[in-house]
């Protein structure tokens, strides 16, 4: 069947975010089977040989992202796709494609943490991981699908900012949307973006600026004769190791932060988010497989609802405008995190929090309970 | 060409220690390179270094060539995704004893298994230089370390042997005191499709040699030439062309599978 922007098809959300990789350009997918992230993983290495795309299963989810990264370097669009204790294991390479501005999307379908935990149930717990999983500062892309069709097009969102920014980028999704299945339109029509590069045969002589305009620097290709070297370590503009001056680390931190914080606001507009303004007192917030409930709650009780779909970078302007003067009430599939960053922007004293982890959002009832304890 | 064409000289002078055998290996590297550049043998814009962390992962840093300084132990895996994702690239991996046997230990076996098409040099100098002189896979039974003060007690890797146990088609063993020898070894090395592992037994007079007997670099070298042999010898470590074989490797494999599934682009 056909819509006028593409394929319609019944798909599970796993498998609508590899039709979204495929679609964005991703031809390169290394990762290892875990539940309950593995079918995104079988789809890839059915769908990426059809059209050119590399598959390869490693032997574990360091090694994953570190083939991610590797492809990357040779220009090409790469993804991974995981879920808690693999992310935990790639978080190794999270900062490395940070400092080494890698683009690279990494999925992360979560289920119930900490360690192993519930395989096969849902979380949303690693939303501080998905920002600082890794050790020192730094900012990353994180976007959080709630249906079948936005695992689709926000993966596309993921491979477009992670090429703009050159950054690694979440799609923060949960068991909920990564295992139902629901209509999709594989759209034909995505816009998609590619990482800007130097004149082709050049070598590159500053391929690190300390002060790029748009702190963004054009990205080398191995093997196109840029002739540059690549480090974890912190780097000077020519990208040589330079681990003992202050200046040049803090000046390089401060850009890989800037990058993406100061683009926060342009990239809540540009991926959108949902906000239905009611009458009332209080707003409730919630986010990827836990909106869904929360959305019929919010329209039983008759209460505002705000729904984002970017989780890092945190806009906290956008937040004090469409929330301040609520008694705010964010639901979470954990015990606060999401929570915590909007507390940081508004009133604290108005927002509470319905944390509840345990595998399955809440259900509308109990959500519309915790409103009425608080006066709505 | 000169050698001095394909090292970044404005990076002079290097961080190695005097007498460090990183510095055989950088000089035999270079002038293999250099040699095939120029006599179009190899195209330098696709000739691409990947290492992990340690003393030898250092050296590719010195090359005016594209290369990437990864994690620790990883470099392997990031040489999967770049020689897969483009197979045109040469793709040569600088690791040590360290990098590639205790923390990348699980990506060595998997590179050599799935035969990668890359070129690994590793500078297996028994010890963990960069940190100052820990314990590594390869120290010899009963060596001090800064680890082992008391002798270490742990029996070590024969990496040729893992490499050959976990598939590898090409693996030969040299050392610095051996430097034609280690430079014709990195020839083959790139002249074998698939995985090829040559084991460089190396000195560090810094943080190994000065704690078990050695006075300095040169005595080490000397022990290396006296205690080595091309032949199996009563005593002696066994080094030459330990393995060269034929075998697929995992690029044209891949390329096998696109072509199952239609998206070979013919």
């Amino acid at each position: 069947m056909r819509d006028e922007n593409g394929k319609v098809e019944f798909l599970q959300g796993n498998e609508a975010c590899a039709e979204g990789a495929i679609a964005a350009g991703c031809r390169f997918f290394a990762g290892y089977p875990i539940t309950p992230s593995t079918e995104i993983a079988e789809r890839m290495s059915a769908r990426l040989p059809e059209v050119g795309g590399v598959y390869v299963q490693m032997e574990d989810e360091i090694a994953s992202l570190a083939a991610v990264i590797g492809a990357s370097w040779a220009g090409v669009k790469a993804m991974t796709a995981t879920s808690g204790p693999g992310f935990s294991l790639m978080q190794e390479h999270m900062g490395y494609a940070v400092m080494t501005e890698t683009p690279c999307v990494v999925v992360n379908i979560q289920r119930g943490g900490p360690s192993t935990g519930q395989p096969t149930k849902a979380s949303q717990g690693d939303v501080m991981q998905a920002r600082w999983g890794s050790h020192g500062d730094y900012e990353v892309v994180a976007l959080s699908p709630y249906d079948v069709q936005e695992m689709f097009d926000l993966t596309v969102e993921c491979f477009n900012w992670a090429e703009t920014l050159r950054v690694p980028a979440v799609l923060l999704a949960d068991e909920v949307v990564g295992h139902m299945r629901e209509r999709v339109v594989l759209r034909e029509d995505v816009e998609t973006v590619d990482r800007e590069l130097p004149p082709e045969g050049e070598e590159v002589e500053r391929p690190f600026p300390l002060e790029p305009d748009d702190l963004v620097p054009p990205m080398p290709v191995f093997g196109r004769g840029h002739r540059v070297h690549v480090t974890g370590l912190t780097h000077d503009e020519r990208g040589y190791p330079c681990t003992d001056d202050p200046e040049v680390h803090r000046k390089l931190v401060r850009r890989l932060c800037n990058k993406v914080r100061k683009r926060a606001g342009e990239i809540h507009e540009s991926v959108g988010y949902d906000f239905i303004e009611r009458d009332s007192d209080i707003a409730l917030v919630a986010y990827g497989g836990c909106a869904r409930t929360v959305l019929e709650a919010a329209e039983e009780a008759g209460v505002t609802m705000f729904r984002p779909k970017v989780i890092h970078p945190f806009d906290e302007g956008l937040v004090r405008r469409l929330l301040d003067g609520y008694e705010v009430l964010v639901v979470e599939m954990n015990l606060g995190q999401y929570y915590e960053m909007v507390k940081m922007a508004l009133d604290p004293d108005c927002v509470h929090l319905l944390g509840y982890p345990g595998g399955y959002p809440p259900t509308p009832e109990r959500v519309v309970e915790e409103v009425e304890r608080l006066g709505g | 060409m000169d050698v001095e064409d394909v090292l970044r000289m404005d990076r002079w002078p290097h961080i190695l220690c005097p007498g460090c055998g990183n510095g055989t290996i950088l000089n035999v590297l270079a002038r293999e390179l250099a040699e095939r550049f120029e006599n179009g043998d190899l195209d330098p814009d696709k000739t691409v270094l990947v290492s992990g962390i340690g003393c030898s992962s250092r050296l590719p840093g010195y090359f005016r060539l594209d290369s990437l300084h990864t994690t620790h132990g990883r470099p392997l895996a990031f040489a999967t995704g770049l020689k897969t994702a483009n197979p045109d690239l040469e793709v040569i991996v600088i690791t040590g004893d360290g990098d590639a046997a205790a923390i990348g230990g699980n990506h060595l076996i998997h590179a050599a298994r799935r035969n990668l098409d890359v070129t690994v040099i590793c500078a297996n100098n028994y010890i963990y230089g960069m940190t100052g002189g820990q314990v590594s896979p390869t120290t010899p039974e009963g060596d001090v370390s800064t680890t082992t003060p008391y002798g270490n007690p742990e029996p070590p890797f024969d990496l040729c042997e893992l490499v050959m146990g976990a598939g590898a088609p090409h693996v030969e063993r040299w050392t610095t005191a051996h430097p034609v020898q280690l430079k014709a070894a990195i020839g083959r090395a790139l002249d074998r499709e698939g995985f090829s592992f040559i084991d460089v037994l190396s000195q560090c007079p810094t943080n190994y040699g000065r704690r078990n007997g050695f006075r300095d670099a040169r005595e080490m070298v000397e022990w290396l030439r006296e205690n080595t042999s091309t032949r199996d010898e009563e005593g002696k470590i066994r080094i030459g062309i330990l393995r060269d074989e034929e075998r697929e490797p995992f690029h044209a494999r891949i390329r096998k599978v696109l072509e199952k599934a239609g998206g070979d682009g013919d």
